[in-house]
């Protein structure tokens, strides 16, 4: 027996016979080479292969659709982490920079996605005259817009706290800053990463539905794929195509999330920092499988073999002198520095000024401020109602650990499924029974993101330590005393990150949500989101510019007031660890 | 073992490294804050060298300086001949806290340091496996530092170092994170290497605050006193390894140590401890540690009087723990500390009798009148009409004379005092000094 085995083993240490892994492999990465090759083909197709009929509402047709979506977040993605790195990493090494970037990044994270994709459509497509690459090149960024900001903002958090015994480590074994950046931040940083990566994914599918079937104007942009294949079916008021819609997002989410992300998060976790052993460890069979099967790692080992070889490289020589060098501190620098950026932001706000003002005036821009407030209260109240029912439920949920561990995995699909899918279920009611769109549209824009609420809720209340759950069973606290001083603020910090990003996700959602149809049915509701909504399809773009300036403004100003000083709150007083 | 260590001294020669005159400061508004003070000190091939000295009194910096990650202000380091101005070859560094990387395995760590110099893989791959194999890490090739216990993971943190074959080797408290049991296996391993002169490297410089651990292992100790950090005293010690820590003569060397260290360059006659200014660091030591070390020293076998190093033995307490206890009570006029004794004062004797809540209004007496920040805070809430005032503002003012992070430590500590001594109220939330007591 022991024999055997070992001759076996020798054998397929040699790689002499495929070991029982590579059977699924082997289809898995031909099959994946093929599908690239396809989409990349159709990609570089001229753009009257666009021309209709270009989206048939035969089921046949979906997978290929399907496929198609998600290479669009596959691109955006690859996209967002080269901005990322090189954005995070000039912010966080320069302080000219950084004086900048930051800002600039706080502001772009609260300019909402859809209100400017009517001119990243025009530059996109004069950049590619005539191809289908313009079109798809402004659906890609429009969802690179809508995962980028926040991975940037972990990576460059991440270095900004990079361990100092690390990085002494580091200077003291004399590795040059190209060494000590794949080394020791890329590393560092990769847990956080991979988390946002996660969360900008779960967000990036509803912009890509809703970006591949756009009218600006005169221009109407149809890119084969989920989105507009839901774009067809809602013009011809089909429900059934509405329902095989949802059933193949539903498959490619659940694959996306097996076959992608479980493997990356499974594989990021020894980049955890803490020295300690996690009391659950990601597990992912796809990785498992990917790391037992000799065809991949021969396949990856040359890629692997390379990257490696890359990043030992030292890229400067070696040489003395202190690691650190100290931060030039120039005064006329700065000085200059600060001119020059002050100069390029009067110059840019006056052009925008002279721009918006030749096309409206204050009346349109009191009009704006007013469907702002009414987007505004919308967005409150409905995180509000929101909060009310998913607090206690995942309070309740989090406290039965066997049910957290089937629901966590619900809320976080749910959170990802892109909930334009289901608008036109809600849209037919509506027109069934009359009802008044300023209240029964409302509930859409927070459809897919309350789900954010939910998750983390039950999150924290999974971590939350039992000894203080005991201690409160001991002195019998109950009723609103239990919920008042025991649970909700251990449970805190969590809502409010999970409210945060429902909350961000909301205000996107208005400008799909605001203005639906069916058909030739088309219901608006009074506010900002149908604003921009309906000057992007009229092309008018000094009221585009204007309606996404307020709604930025708003943004900002609702995360300064209310949720940034939440937020370092529950930081500062309420957390458990 | 004798004859070996007699050879050792033959071999001392010229110093390898030499340290002239290094201070170290930070500007603040009214001039500089010092952290070190013109160190001298040498290195000489074949001695393990000490750096004695409580926590905060920069003899980290100075490590951090002979290493070349930090630059001094002025004064100048010296190795091989050529002034050190970043990290040289040659000179390896242990970390206290290990500061491994935690997604490389244990061979990958130890190769780290070889990668950065561009040693070719082959020969990384060899001169690694070997300083594991040196450091008793064989075995644990492929395992992440997060499955190792405190011990193993140093001896990565040693073997890393040891693989470059540095010439002398700096150790920054090594020991002191790992428990009592895994410290001294690794401290005897090491020296067994040393003795047995199987390190490729020339010379050690070890921080420690551990006074023990320093007579334990080094051939000369230099004691550091803090504020700002200074050479006070240089020990050379003579006994033969392996040395025997319930030696006459060890125990002798580690009392007169003890001594040694609780005088002062700055205190008065007899080597007592000068009185406390405004701007005076005060060391966090919580009111229940004072109480309990009064407790202690009052009650029998001791009656009053105690042997510092007797009392930290038996309560297996460090210096960096007893020490500040002891200065604290000092400073409050509860016990006075001379040549490595502690003698509590009447005061401290009545103290250890009373209840709660006399305890404290005794404790408030002696605060108000031996801690002029106490006394400062208090003043000013009385005189404002609404007996109240920003942590701020007294923050500020320490930052004259201390580092932001020390002015912080030494306010939280006043807090603790005066909310302890009910001589005024914090609302930690409002970061506002008050006299209300809370509201209810």
């Amino acid at each position: 027996m022991q024999g055997s085995s070992t001759s076996y083993a020798s054998l397929t240490a040699r790689g002499l016979i495929p070991n029982r892994w590579d059977v699924v492999v082997f289809p898995l990465v031909f099959g994946l080479l093929l599908l690239a090759a396809k989409g990349a083909h159709e990609t570089l197709a001229p753009l009257s292969a666009l021309r209709e009929p270009v989206v048939s509402l035969d089921p046949v047709n979906l997978p290929d659709y399907a496929l198609r979506t998600t290479l669009r977040m596959l691109a955006a993605m690859v996209a967002s982490l080269l901005f990322t790195i090189t954005y995070g990493t000039l912010a966080a090494k320069s302080r000219r920079a950084a004086l900048v970037l930051v800002p600039l990044l706080d502001i772009l994270q609260s300019v909402p996605v859809l209100g400017y994709i009517s001119f990243t459509v025009v530059f996109f497509m004069s950049l590619f005259p005539g191809r289908v690459a313009g079109a798809e090149a402004a659906a890609i960024f429009a969802i690179f817009t809508s995962q980028a900001w926040n991975m940037t903002f972990s990576f460059y958090q991440s270095l900004r706290t990079v361990p100092r015994d690390l990085e002494e480590a580091t200077q003291s074994f004399r590795f040059s800053a190209w060494q000590r950046f794949w080394r020791l931040e890329v590393p560092f940083a990769m847990p956080g990463l991979v988390w946002n990566m996660m969360m900008s994914m779960s967000g990036g599918w509803f912009f890509v539905v809703a970006s591949e079937a756009i009218t600006v104007g005169d221009t109407t942009i149809t890119l084969p794929g989920i989105g507009a294949y839901l774009a067809q079916a809602t013009a011809e008021k089909n429900l059934t195509a509405v329902g095989w819609v949802v059933l193949t997002m539903t498959a490619v989410i659940i694959l996306y999330d097996q076959l992608m992300f479980r493997p990356l998060v499974a594989w990021a976790d020894k980049f955890r920092f803490e020295q300690t052993s996690a009391q659950t460890i990601p597990g992912s069979w796809f990785l498992d499988l990917l790391q037992r099967s000799r065809l991949f790692r021969t396949l990856a080992s040359p890629g692997s073999l390379l990257l490696h070889a890359l990043a030992r490289r030292r890229f400067a020589p070696l040489r003395e002198g202190f690691g650190r060098a100290r931060p030039s501190r120039s005064t006329i620098v700065d000085v200059l520095w600060f001119i020059a950026i002050a100069a390029a932001a009067v110059f840019a706000a006056g052009k925008t000024i002279v721009f918006v003002a030749a096309g409206v005036g204050w009346g349109d821009l009191l009009d704006a401020v007013k469907l702002g407030l009414f987007t505004l209260t919308r967005v409150v109240v409905l995180i509000a109602i929101a909060s009310l029912i998913w607090v206690p439920i995942g309070v309740e949920v989090g406290l039965r650990p066997h049910l957290a561990e089937k629901i966590q995995p619900l809320a976080q699909f749910l959170a990802a499924f892109p909930a334009n899918l289901l608008f036109p279920v809600f849209v037919v009611a509506i027109v069934h029974f009359d009802l008044n769109p300023d209240i029964w549209l409302s509930p859409l824009i927070i459809l897919g993101t309350q789900w954010y609420i939910l998750f983390n809720v039950v999150a924290g209340t999974m971590a939350y330590p039992s000894d203080f759950r005991e201690a409160a069973t001991n002195f019998r606290m109950r009723g609103w005393q239990w919920w008042r001083q025991v649970m909700l603020p251990g449970i805190f910090p969590y809502f409010v990150t999970g409210a945060i990003t429902a909350a961000g996700g909301a205000w996107n959602a208005s400008i799909v949500a605001e203005a639906v149809s069916w058909g030739n049915t088309k219901i608006t509701a009074h506010g900002l989101g149908a604003y921009i909504a309906d000057n992007t399809a009229a092309g008018d773009y000094p009221k585009i510019v204007l309606g996404i300036a307020v709604m930025s403004m708003l943004v900002t100003l609702f995360n300064r007031l209310l949720w940034r000083p939440l937020y370092a709150y529950a930081e500062d007083r309420l957390r458990l660890d | 073992m004798v004859a070996l260590d007699t050879l050792r001294e033959t071999t001392l020669g010229e110093p390898i490294l030499t340290v002239r005159g290094v201070s170290r400061g930070f500007a603040r508004g009214s001039g500089e804050v010092r952290v070190l003070a013109d160190v001298d000190l040498s290195l000489r091939a074949g001695e393990i060298v000490g750096l004695l000295g409580r926590s905060g009194s920069g003899k980290s910096t100075l490590l951090r300086i002979i290493s070349g990650l930090i630059r001094p202000s002025s004064g100048e380091v010296t190795y091989r001949g050529r002034p050190v101005d970043g990290p040289a070859e040659g000179i390896a560094m242990v970390f206290q806290t290990f500061a491994l990387f935690p997604w490389l395995t244990v061979l990958q760590n130890v190769e780290a340091g070889l990668e950065a110099l561009g040693v070719p893989d082959k020969e990384s791959r060899r001169r690694a496996l070997s300083a594991i194999d040196l450091i008793g890490l064989d075995g644990f090739e492929s395992a992440y530092p997060r499955e190792l216990s405190g011990g193993m993971r140093q001896r990565v943190g040693f073997a890393r170092a040891l693989v470059v074959e540095p010439t002398i080797l700096l150790l920054d408290e090594p020991f002191s994170a790992l428990d009592v049991l895994t410290a001294e296996t690794i401290r005897t391993d090491l020296l067994d290497l040393w003795i047995e002169r199987r390190l490729p490297t020339k010379s050690m410089l070890l921080v420690t605050h551990n006074i023990e651990e320093a007579v334990f292992m080094c051939d000369r100790i230099l004691i550091f006193s803090s504020n700002p950090g200074r050479v006070v005293g240089e020990i050379g010690v003579t006994f033969p390894h392996p040395r025997n820590r319930l030696d006459a003569d060890f125990r002798q060397m580690v009392d007169d140590i003890y001594a040694k260290m609780t005088a002062r360059p700055t205190a008065g006659a007899a080597g007592q401890l000068a009185r406390l200014q405004l701007g005076s660091r005060l060391p966090p030591v919580s009111t229940n540690v004072m109480a309990g070390l009064i407790e202690t020293v009052a009650a029998p076998p001791y009656n009053g009087t105690a042997d510092l190093p007797e009392i930290a033995r038996s309560l297996q307490l460090e210096i960096d723990d007893l020490f500040p206890v002891a200065e604290v009570l000092h400073y409050l006029g509860f016990a006075e500390i001379r040549e490595g004794d502690i003698l509590l004062s009447p005061a401290a004797r009545n103290f250890a009798d009373l209840d709660t809540q006399t305890r404290k209004v005794v404790f408030a007496r002696h605060l108000l009148a031996s801690v002029p920040l106490a006394q400062h805070i208090r003043h000013v809430l009385d005189e404002r009409p609404g007996h109240r005032a920003p942590r701020i503002r007294f923050e500020q003012e320490l930052e004259d004379s201390l580092s932001d992070a020390a002015a912080d430590e030494t306010l939280d500590a006043v807090v603790d005092w005066g909310r302890y001594a009910e001589v005024f109220a914090y609302d930690d939330q409002a970061e506002m000094f008050s006299l209300e007591d809370p509201k209810g």
